[in-house]
């Protein structure tokens, strides 16, 4: 480890410590957790990932006092070969601090909830060995994910960029051997491995984005590419930077690649919150808005990018509408978010997309962690109901029995879905609070952060992009309905199942982390208000980009916004709050809306589409290579009948008929009896075969050797 | 006593002293004999490592020399020639680190006969040194062709129920190439007068026409060790049909002889023809890599998912190495290493579940990570090993072969390092089937089988976890600080690719 000559003033030598920290964390609790109780295993991994934070703080208060300068900290050279001169070093700018400070932030919460989450979750799934794994997994995703947003280089971010991707397949898998209802199956393993090959396909073209960019520019370093961009042919930034799309696509989930995102919700709840919410999915804004000199060359790819993003928050919010599961419709919802960033980010609202980002990572986290105290609520009361049950109690006057609500003895309870929820604000009053403070900021009601952050990517794209403003006012549309369609499925009406009625509030260490995401969610927007010298995220990241555009508010873009949240809310209160949902009926938009409703409940089929035209017919393929033409044809056909039985055939004729046959024996039978009295070892092996094509093959080179002699 | 002393003679001959030893010993004293094995193989472990402190990287020439005129008549030359540069070290370093892994594998594994076993496994070791050291093409085409004698026998007395059929496949298909390669040599040795490799480099006056034809020779025999597609067929049965320790060394050691075989022979004696054939085989080499994992895929016994994927991987140092610029051929040389031991400890741990289990087929497995912890972690580390996760060593090499192949002007069409990205994607499909129908979801049906016949599956225990940890630590070095590795031979491949008519 050595420092360069620049690092001398304030705390950058500590920036390795970002990923060490979390590291160390992790390999206390894989060597000593064997010994360590819950509360300790959960703590120390805390108090890593607090120490990430701890050591972000300092990297940013230290760039605030060097005004801003970017700082390179050099850590260990890496690959050397030929031209290529790979380093690991640490970049810290106002634009990598931002995500540290979030990561690890929003990171050390969600540790926190998790010590009471996990401790519940383990039991209810019986098996508590599996609590210190799940803070191992966690730990590590911090460092990966640290790895990503302080790397100096393209690659080194990939290096994070598949790290996290690594952790993602750990943590949705984390009940591997079950589904989402605890029964024994293959369906988390599968979204596990969902999940890692779509993010491998975006890597793909990242690797292509990688190679092109090394031999266009001769470096990963982001400084030499952005220096070396400006003097090449246009044309191979825009294959680079699409290429890069794919990567983003993967990552953070937007068309075509999203897929993967609503079955990582077979993750514990934490890991949606943490991963599949606030951190990793942006990771490809955040690559975006590093690359933003590349971007900015090439218009083309700028509008693709934005198009991408703003279909893709379209087609996710829709499809959002039609989901029963908590956590799906908060899945879908990212989505969509995901792709407001991603179009922010393509038009070149950078600091737009960072700040929605920013705003989203608290009330996403706070919307999931909440479904997590939701989900919990119900189990105990799930459990509670089960225990009456064999006691012979009589049920409380709202419980329905089981048969009524559709459920016999022997179907499993889901915790996560709507249709067994209803009435919850009595129950979890907490709870409920938490949640409307999520949505309110989720749907953009003024003055909640996510009104801020929303309202400047629709103002940039009003101005600039005229589609992708109108496609993003329709999601918002789409945000307010589904937000609002869920709080009152969840905690309003009265409860549709006996667990819901007899629902449990959750313990502090759950809600009180929650209450820090709720004031940041409520005052997350101060970070960067419309307003003349309130700027402050702006200011701080044009220490990075350079030439950041800030607008004023506009009241007409506001408002418009505004009005469409809340007549979406009310839309949603004419539809499902004013006659609440009774157990056992079917979605008051499934009779009006048909067939649409249908697609939107399915997805849009688009994952019965991927399995028809790749997923299958490359299985079939495979298949067909290995068993038809590598294993029938070229193994045993052509092996085994043309080769073996030609030489059976010509040794059969040759030898038998025309060759003089007795000579050829005489020494066959010389060398084979040589060869078995050399060593009683090989004598005991049966070597017939063998002998005689080698004795063919040595007879063919004699002969060679000796006319090349003579000649 | 000078010609035995000299440092690669001991290194290569060393474990020749064990083969003696062992003779003496009474066949029914096993543990004597595996004890004896072992540690002559650490001892030679232990030489390579004293080479390697001598061993400069900075220097380009051949070291450690040991040169002494062997065959003279009939104005033949042949020498007992022995050399080391930066790019026979790392492999050299490779055969003489599995070999006690491989032998401490097969502490429970091999019971029947282990004396003769012993003694093949470390001939075994003598020809695969002596492969990776041999300067004179005439002492290298006999350490060549030595090697298929006692894995010949590993395999046809150790394997599986088709042990003999496997056996004779490999020797055979083997040969048939290497008959090729040893009219090449022969060609070589009278038209340059000698059969030292750096003074036929150093004379370098081969007329093209002939050197594209010894060229094709000499890589018929090096094609089918590879094994490049479509010369892969004897892989699957051999790799299914040996026994563990077969497999490891196979994979681990005697497919690089192939591989290696391209870079010290084909590149610089033939540099024309090389430059001339190098989009075909990166074509072959892009086939190689994609089909060897869709077939892999499809795979219903794990031993052959992880053969084919042998197919895929070796594709990829196919193109690196025909990349022929430095990115390319370190990454090579590297990924020869990487898969020695990525794909050596999916082997062994392949060996270890199926000691307890007998069986190979992947469908009555499932769920066995929470039955068997610590092999579901190292299994899952090795399986990311293997499908290139940065941080392990599969990465570092995949990336510099890929990143290579991408600007290379010897094949000079970026296609092949696009097809062959894909790849890796592929990669995650079947290494990622294997492991999750393996060790994650519900319990197979194979965990109660076993517990009907005894204990039940048990975890690894200490000697099985020493046998695969000192494999998991260079997965991590070489995934994490992977300077020291290119460093050592980083002269030598530059010195190389100087040596090429690239266009």
């Amino acid at each position: 480890m050595h420092l360069s000559e620049s690092v001398t003033t304030g705390y950058f030598f500590l920036a390795p410590w970002l990923v060490f920290a979390p590291v160390i964390g992790l390999l206390i609790n894989i060597i000593f957790g064997g010994r360590l109780s819950e509360k300790a295993i959960g703590t120390v991994a805390s108090l890593a990932s607090g120490a990430s934070f701890v050591v972000s703080v300092l990297l940013a208060w230290s760039l605030a006092a060097g005004h801003g300068a970017a700082v390179t900290v050099p850590f260990l050279e890496w690959i050397h070969i030929g031209d290529l001169e790979l380093d690991w070093a640490f970049r810290v700018d106002s634009l990598s601090t931002t995500m540290m400070l979030v990561v690890s932030g929003v990171g050390t919460l969600i540790h926190i909830y998790a010590i009471g989450y996990m401790h519940e979750d383990v039991r209810f799934k019986h098996d508590p060995g599996r609590f210190r794994r799940f803070f191992v997994f966690l730990n590590l995703f911090i460092a990966m994910m640290m790895i990503l947003v302080s790397g100096d280089s393209y690659l080194m971010l990939f290096v994070g960029w598949e790290g996290v991707g690594l952790c993602s397949f750990l943590l949705i898998g984390f009940w591997y051997d079950m589904d989402t209802l605890g029964r024994p199956s293959w369906a988390n393993s599968n979204a596990a491995k969902k999940a890692f090959v779509t993010n491998r396909v975006g890597d793909f073209g990242f690797l292509i984005a990688a190679f092109l960019m090394f031999w266009a520019f001769g470096s990963f370093q982001f400084d030499e590419v952005f220096e070396a961009a400006h003097a090449v042919a246009p044309g191979v930034i825009v294959a680079i930077t699409l290429f890069m799309l794919i990567g983003v696509a993967g990552k953070s989930a937007q068309i075509p690649l999203y897929v993967w995102l609503p079955d990582a919700m077979a993750g514990p709840t934490p890991v949606s919150a943490l991963i599949h919410a606030a951190t990793m999915v942006t990771a490809g804004v955040y690559l975006i808005t590093r690359s933003a000199e590349l971007y900015t060359l090439v218009p083309q790819a700028q509008y693709t990018v934005a198009m991408t993003g703003a279909i893709t928050a379209l087609f996710a919010a829709t499809i959002a509408v039609g989901q029963y599961d908590i956590k799906k419709v908060l899945a879908y919802s990212t989505i969509s978010q995901l792709g407001f960033m991603v179009a922010a980010v393509g038009m070149g609202a950078f600091v737009a997309g960072m700040f929605h980002l920013v705003t989203h990572a608290f009330f996403k986290a706070l919307l999931f962690l909440s479904a997590g105290s939701v989900i919990l609520g119900l189990e105990r009361g799930h459990h509670h109901a089960e225990h009456a049950h064999h006691e012979k109690k009589p049920i409380g006057k709202s419980g329905k029995s089981k048969a009524e609500s559709g459920h016999d003895e022997h179907e499993v309870f889901d915790p996560g879905d709507m249709r067994n929820m209803g009435g919850l604000r009595k129950t979890m009053p907490v709870t409920f609070w938490l949640y409307m403070i999520g949505t309110l900021a989720l749907a953009g009601i003024v003055p909640f952060a996510g009104f801020w952050s929303k309202d400047e990517i629709l103002l940039d794209a009003s101005r600039h992009y005229p589609a992708v403003y109108i496609l993003l006012s329709i999601a918002a549309f789409f945000t307010a309905f589904y937000m609002g369609r869920q709080i009152w499925l969840v905690f309003f009406g009265e409860p549709r199942h006996e667990a819901a009625a007899h629902a449990e509030e959750s313990k502090p260490i759950i809600t009180v982390p929650l209450m820090v995401l709720a004031a940041l969610s409520l005052l997350g927007g101060a970070l960067n208000l419309p307003f003349e010298g309130f700027h402050q995220l702006g200011h701080w990241l044009e220490y990075t980009l350079h030439e950041v555009e800030a607008f004023p508010l506009n009241l007409q873009v506001a408002g418009v916004s505004t009005l469409v949240a809340l007549f979406a809310i009310f839309l949603s209160w004419l539809i499902y709050g004013r006659n609440p949902l009774k157990a056992g009926q079917p979605d008051p938009l499934k009779k009006p809306l048909g067939f649409i409703f249908t697609g939107m409940e399915n997805k849009w089929f688009v994952d019965e589409g991927y399995f028809a035209v790749i997923i299958n017919p490359f299985k079939k393929l495979s298949y067909f290579l290995a068993d038809v033409v590598d294993w029938r044809f070229w193994h045993d056909w052509f092996h085994e009948t043309v080769i073996a039985g030609t030489y059976n055939w010509l040794s059969n004729i040759g030898l038998n008929l025309y060759a003089d046959q007795k000579g050829i024996d005489a020494f066959a039978n010389w060398l084979g009896t040589a060869t078995q009295s050399l060593s009683a070892t090989l004598r005991k092996v049966q070597t017939g075969f063998v002998r005689s094509y080698a004795l063919s093959v040595l007879l063919g080179v004699v002969l060679i050797l000796g006319y090349l002699i003579v000649k | 006593m000078e010609f035995l002393l000299k440092p690669l003679t001991l290194l290569t001959f060393f474990p020749l002293l064990g083969v003696l030893l062992i003779l003496f010993i009474n066949a029914e004293a096993k543990n004597i004999i595996r004890w004896v094995a072992l540690i002559t193989s650490l001892i030679t472990f232990g030489i390579s490592l004293w080479v390697l402190a001598m061993f400069d990287a900075s220097n380009v020439n051949l070291q450690l020399v040991a040169r002494y005129d062997w065959i003279t008549v009939a104005g033949w030359n042949i020498q007992y020639f022995l050399g080391i540069d930066g790019l026979s070290i790392l492999l050299v370093l490779l055969t003489a680190f599995l070999t006690p892994i491989s032998i401490l594998s097969t502490w429970t594994a091999i019971e029947e006969r282990v004396k003769d076993f012993m003694i093949f496994f470390l001939l075994l070791e003598v020809g695969m040194t002596g492969v990776f050291l041999a300067q004179d093409l005439f002492l290298f085409y006999i350490f060549w062709e030595f090697t298929l004698v006692p894995m010949y026998f590993l395999i046809g007395i150790w394997g599986g129920p088709r042990r003999i059929y496997a056996a004779i496949k490999f020797f055979l298909y083997t040969m048939a190439g290497s008959i090729l390669m040893l009219l090449a040599i022969l060609w070589l040795g009278i038209y340059g007068g000698t059969f030292s490799v750096p003074d036929l480099i150093a004379q370098g006056n081969i007329p093209a026409d002939i050197q594209w034809w010894l060229f094709l020779a000499f890589t018929a025999a090096f094609a089918i060790k590879v094994p490049m597609w479509p010369l892969h067929s004897w892989l699957p049965d051999a790799h299914v049909e040996a026994p563990t320790a077969g497999s490891v060394i196979l994979a681990g050691v005697l497919l690089k002889m192939g591989t290696y075989g391209f870079v010290r022979f084909n590149l610089p004696l033939f540099p024309e023809a090389a430059v001339r054939a190098a989009p075909w085989i990166a074509l072959l080499a892009t086939i190689g890599i994609l089909y060897g994992a869709m077939v892999s895929y499809a795979q219903a016994d794990v031993k052959k998912l992880v053969a084919y994927s042998s197919v895929s991987h070796l594709g990829f140092v196919m193109l690196g190495l025909f990349a022929m610029n430095p990115q390319g051929i370190a990454g090579g040389i590297l990924q020869m290493i990487n898969h020695g031991l990525s794909t050596g400890a999916l082997f062994l741990l392949v060996g270890m579940i199926y000691e307890q289990t007998h069986t190979r087929e992947i469908k009555v497995y499932g769920g066995l990570w929470k039955i068997t912890p610590v092999f579901g972690s190292i299994m899952l580390i090795v399986s990311l090993s293997s499908m290139g996760l940065p941080g392990l060593n599969g990465f570092v090499g995949e990336f510099t072969i890929l990143l290579g192949a991408f600007g290379s002007k010897a094949i000079n069409n970026t296609a092949y390092a696009i097809a062959s990205a894909l790849g890796v994607i592929m990669a995650a499909v079947y290494i990622l089937y294997m492991f999750q129908k393996m060790f994650l979801g519900p319990q197979g049906e194979i965990v109660d089988e076993v517990k009907k016949h005894g204990h039940g599956l048990r975890d690894l225990n200490w000697r099985e976890i020493v046998t695969v940890v000192p494999l998991l630590i260079f997965i991590f070095w070489i995934g994490l600080y992977p300077k020291p590795f290119f460093a050592l031979m980083a002269p030598a491949v530059e010195h190389l690719v100087g040596m090429l008519p690239i266009p």
